[in-house]
């Protein structure tokens, strides 16, 4: 086996001298994608962010991406290949590379890492993530207006504070409009399962539920809500290709605008570590459009995201009563603060469940 | 006139020689043609797959990290299959093993508990993974239950526990909720063995395991007693072998390196307990195993050659962006080369006239 | 729509892929072939299903393009086990990994198309019938489809010559082969009608179940089919059961927590694959004997002159 291979290096390492000469002066940026880059969701649109980087630097940079990193052992690894391979900034979207990223940024610390969804940085690593709450908020204001039932359908993958954060923010929400309103949760534990996203959907609607709401990545639950007359709201990205009568708005996710001012401050040398946790004012969430509902319905969603953006609208405004009937501690004075958003773990009142594994 | 098959004889040594020069010839001709019709330069590409990797000393300790837990998974698969125990379940007795050290990891997590912490996790691991492997075992000598079939369906069990303990009672009460256990402490850790990079004991310990696998295939009464229950089941019950003792046996050492290889895994390269601890490992080594011809030494070497390609897989991504698709289709293509060259040790290719009349069953 | 009614309508919908793939599974098995790929020709199944529909409009196409799909992979798959005598397990783990990447391959190009779904069947008067209308009479022409194979593949190895030879190909080859009958052929038709359902099994998610194609959307439904057939013991009809009861499960455990029964989710999504455990200790265990495997299951059969 070594024989042939080294048979095959003389002509090799000819070939590739000719290979490694260009791009010497351009910024490498890495990117590690947990799906594949097509997955409809949570990858596709971190891919669409490094396209938009890469239009707006055009030759001043040059990007590689490596998809379908597990969060296991081979993370560490596929981070420190593209450390080893030059990229000065490297992007890592995922929530379990949080300790695989620290422990390579601490071999490597002229390179600049960028880690999504985490809670720990480094001198030469950052953190950021979106503020989907401020999303749900409106989500559950449309909501608690559109739903005749009264009862809501959640499609939730995994049981961590951002999706509690985003339940309880769409709840106390619709509670505004409507106090006795219901929702229905089903965990799917999957991120991305079509098949499985769609029965749940289901599943739900058959429950009484005629608003779907989804926390799980791909456009199936919009296509049955669609199918089946009722309306839905989308997420990660734009989903109206798959429910034209039933979606309501969708929270995108929109990683371009950050990966532009980093790579901006990287190319200009004032790159430093830093905890950005944006939301729709700084644009990493847009609110497709408002869209199959009553133009009162519209107007207050409009209002409500102008709202949030000015900084008027605190989705977790106290008093909060957790499910027990507790009254939530206020750590900001006038609401939650950040540290209680990012490691919620309690359903507000008006929640009939149970957090799974509590 | 027709082409068939026949058994030879006796094992042609110098196709098993020979057989992994030709299988690799055909994938570097079949994924030229591949990379071409792709656009990319098949020299270069092949190039960055195969001598890259080999050129530098990272790339060489990477190698051996990703090959450790499929070596070492693969040499405990390697007993059952010569026993014809049909455990294909190795990725949950990874998992389960993993969830059993850590278990010690977390309990003594903040505590000032001594050296002893590791050795007893590993042993553990080894313990939980067997003890895995014994139910579908035990489904098989007690009920007659497929072992394949329980073996597999107690993967996705061993996912969801392995997933209900980080999410729920094992925690890091420090970690926002989030689904991992805290990071282990330095005495629950696998060493590192050179400062700086990644290689940890786990590679030692799966050359002792690899050693140890021989010394007992090749030399002991166990080893030769697998071989024969394997090899010819009636003769072995005319000669008073236990099958079903065999089984069991051979199902509790797989799962107990499954096991091994987890806790190694998680104590080693990840740190802690998280969900998706593997990347498939136990069905990767099921391959592994068989590319080895269920031979330690040509397990090893199918190991290594196999992390050979998932790190070449990621430099091309890297270098000459070059999907992760297209290493997943040359690791297929590649295998069924292997397994196929590989099949020409046993059997020849013969023209024949006519159909046979006298035939029997290879079994 | 009452709940029943609804849930039943769902559990067709889940089962039938399963029932699809697990159908040629079956065959394939009885023949004493062991095609551990079914996951792998599912997803490129999926892949090109997706592309036929979507480049042509036609969801016949569509179903066509995936069948021919799993036919080519299964065919690689019988080159490899058939022809030159490969182990069975180790080349169909090897065919789920030339799958997945094949599919990523053709399916890349597709991420983000729509195309329409199956139509579901509706004959005025008789669909309209309540509670019994739609689920008779309602349904997409997959969920018919996948019950008439299962029905002619019984009919096939019970009643016909064919099948008696098929069976007894994979009950002792050697037997067989001695009687004349040619084990391999017989055996590759087998893995080619394998092939054939499980990618049509694949072109089924995105035909009729969700409009679009994304890697690796079979997610793990394969491995359920290839569960399904041992499960059923071998036996058609009990194939039938098995894998309406597998849809149930799924279906009725998302129901449950919808309903705030407050079980881990974790449990209940482990269900299915415990019951499966069980059932089949608790099936081979009222069986003396051992299980009803085909003898021959996974074995290496090469003509000896």
């Amino acid at each position: 086996m070594r024989k042939i291979l080294l048979a095959a290096a003389a002509a090799v390492v000819a070939a590739s001298v000719s290979f490694g000469a260009s791009a010497a002066d351009k910024l490498k940026v890495g990117f590690i994608y947990l799906g594949p880059v097509g997955d409809l969701g949570w990858t596709y649109q971190h891919d669409l962010g490094r396209l938009a980087m890469l239009k707006e630097f055009g030759d001043k940079v040059e990007t590689t991406y490596l998809e379908n990193v597990s969060e296991g052992p081979d993370s560490e690894r596929s981070i420190e290949q593209l450390a080893r391979a030059g990229n000065k900034l490297i992007f890592t979207t995922s929530f379990g590379y949080m300790e695989p990223t620290l422990k390579v940024a601490r071999k490597y610390p002229n390179v600049h890492f960028e880690h999504a969804t985490g809670y720990k940085r480094d001198k030469n690593v950052s953190t950021y993530s979106g503020r989907f709450y401020e999303g749900r908020h409106i989500q559950g204001l449309i909501a608690g207006k559109m739903s005749k039932t009264g009862v809501l359908g959640y499609i939730a993958s995994f049981p961590i504070p951002e999706v509690i954060s985003g339940i309880n923010a769409t709840m106390l929400a619709a509670q505004t409009i409507n106090p006795n309103i219901k929702v229905k949760i089903i965990w799917v534990n999957t991120w991305f399962d079509p098949g499985k996203e769609a029965d749940a959907a289901k599943a739900l609607i058959d429950q009484g539920a005629d608003i779907i709401m989804q926390h799980t990545d791909s456009p199936a639950a919009m296509q049955v809500a669609a199918e089946r007359g009722k309306l839905a709201f989308g997420q990660d990205s734009e989903m109206i290709k798959f429910g034209p009568k039933a979606q309501l708005t969708s929270i995108m996710n929109n990683w371009g605008p950050y990966y532009i001012a980093r790579v901006k401050a990287e190319l200009e040398g004032t790159w430093k570590s830093e905890d950005q946790w944006a939301g729709l004012k700084e644009k990493m969430l847009v609110m497709a459009p408002y869209l199959n509902m009553p133009d009162d319905v519209k107007k207050m969603a409009e209002e409500a995201e102008a709202a949030i953006k000015e900084g008027k609208l605190l989705p977790f405004k106290c008093p909060i009563t957790a499910q027990d009937g507790k009254e939530v501690e206020c750590k900001a004075g006038t609401h939650l603060d950040d540290g209680q958003v990012l490691g919620m773990n309690f359903y507000v009142k008006g929640i009939d469940d149970k957090i799974p594994g509590k | 006139m027709q082409l068939v098959l026949e058994k030879r004889a006796e094992r042609s040594n110098t196709i098993a020689l020979v057989s992994p020069l030709i299988a690799i010839g055909l994938t570097i001709a079949t994924m030229s043609v591949l990379f071409a019709i792709l656009g990319k330069n098949p020299i270069v590409a092949l190039g960055v797959y195969f001598i890259d990797p080999l050129a530098d000393s990272y790339s060489l300790q990477e190698i051996a990290v990703k090959a450790t837990p499929l070596v070492m998974i693969a040499i405990g698969l390697s007993f059952c299959y010569l026993a014809n125990a049909w455990n294909i379940g190795a990725e949950g007795q990874f998992l389960i093993g993993a969830v059993a050290g850590s278990w010690l990891a977390v309990k003594t997590h903040g505590t000032d508990a001594g050296l002893w912490v590791l050795p007893a996790m590993l042993l553990l691991g080894a313990i939980g993974g067997a003890l895995y492997a014994l139910i579908p075992a035990i489904c098989k000598v007690r009920f007659g239950a497929s072992e394949i079939l329980t073996s597999l369906m107690l993967v996705y069990v061993a996912d969801l526990l392995l997933d209900y303990l980080v999410r729920g009672p094992w925690r890091d009460p420090k970690g926002f909720n989030f689904p991992t256990t805290a990071e282990f402490d330095p005495v629950a850790t696998v060493p590192i063995l050179i400062e700086g990079g990644r290689l940890h004991l786990g590679a030692v310990i799966t050359l002792l395991v690899v050693v140890a696998g021989a010394v007992l295939l090749g030399k002991t009464i166990m080893g030769f007693e697998i071989r024969v229950v394997g090899a010819a089941p009636r003769a072995a019950r005319f000669g008073g072998f236990n099958s079903n003792r065999l089984i069991l046996l051979t199902f509790a050492i797989s799962g107990a390196l499954a096991g091994m290889a987890g806790i190694i895994e998680v104590a080693g390269p990840i740190g802690h307990l998280q969900p998706g601890i593997s990347p498939g490992y136990g069905f990767t080594a099921i391959i592994v195993a068989f590319l080895g011809r269920l031979n330690p030494a040509g397990i090893l070497i199918a190991g290594l050659f196999l992390a050979l390609t998932f790190i070449g897989g990621e430099q091309a991504q890297i270098a000459m962006k070059i999907p992760l698709d297209v290493t997943k289709v040359f690791q297929g293509i590649l295998l069924f080369y292997v397994l196929a060259c590989d099949s020409l040790i046993l059997y020849r290719f013969r023209l024949v006239s006519s159909s046979p009349k006298v035939s029997r069953g290879v079994a | 729509m009452g709940l029943l009614e609804a849930i039943i309508l769902a559990v067709l919908a889940a089962s039938t892929p399963l029932l699809l793939a697990a159908t040629g599974e079956l065959v394939t098995e009885r023949a004493g072939v062991l095609n551990l790929g079914v996951e792998g020709m599912m997803i490129v199944g999926a892949a090109c299903g997706f592309a036929g529909a979507w480049l042509t409009g036609s969801v016949i196409v569509g179903a066509i393009c995936g069948m021919l799909a799993g036919v080519v992979l299964s065919l690689v798959f019988a080159l490899m086990t058939l022809a030159l005598a490969v182990n069975q397990v180790a080349a169909g783990l090897a065919l789920t990994i030339l799958g997945t990447g094949v599919s990523g391959l053709i399916g890349s190009r597709f991420v983000g198309e729509k195309i329409t779904t199956a139509p579901k069947l509706y004959i005025p008067g008789l669909t309209d019938i309540p509670f019994a209308g739609r689920i008779l009479f309602g349904q997409d022409a997959f969920v018919y489809l996948s019950l008439a194979l299962i029905i002619g593949a019984s009919w096939f190895l019970y009643r016909t010559r064919g099948g008696l030879i098929l069976r007894a190909v994979g009950d002792n080859h050697a037997s067989a082969h001695a009687l004349g009958y040619p084990v391999l052929r017989i055996r590759m038709f087998a893995v080619m009608f394998g092939g054939a359902c499980a990618g049509l099994a694949g072109a089924y998610l995105p035909l009729a179940y969700t409009p679009f194609f994304i890697p690796g959307m079979t997610a793990g439904r394969g491995w359920i089919a290839l569960a399904l057939v041992v499960f059923s013991s071998w036996l058609p009809g009990r194939l039938v059961i098995g894998a309406y009861l597998f849809g149930a499960v799924t279906i009725l455990q998302l129901h449950a927590q919808g309903a705030g029964l407050g079980i881990p989710s974790q449990f209940m999504t482990a269900l299915p694959y415990l019951a499966t455990v069980i059932v089949l200790v608790l099936i081979s265990r009222a069986r003396t004997g051992g299980s009803t495997a085909p003898a021959a299951l996974g074995t290496v059969f090469v003509p000896d002159r």
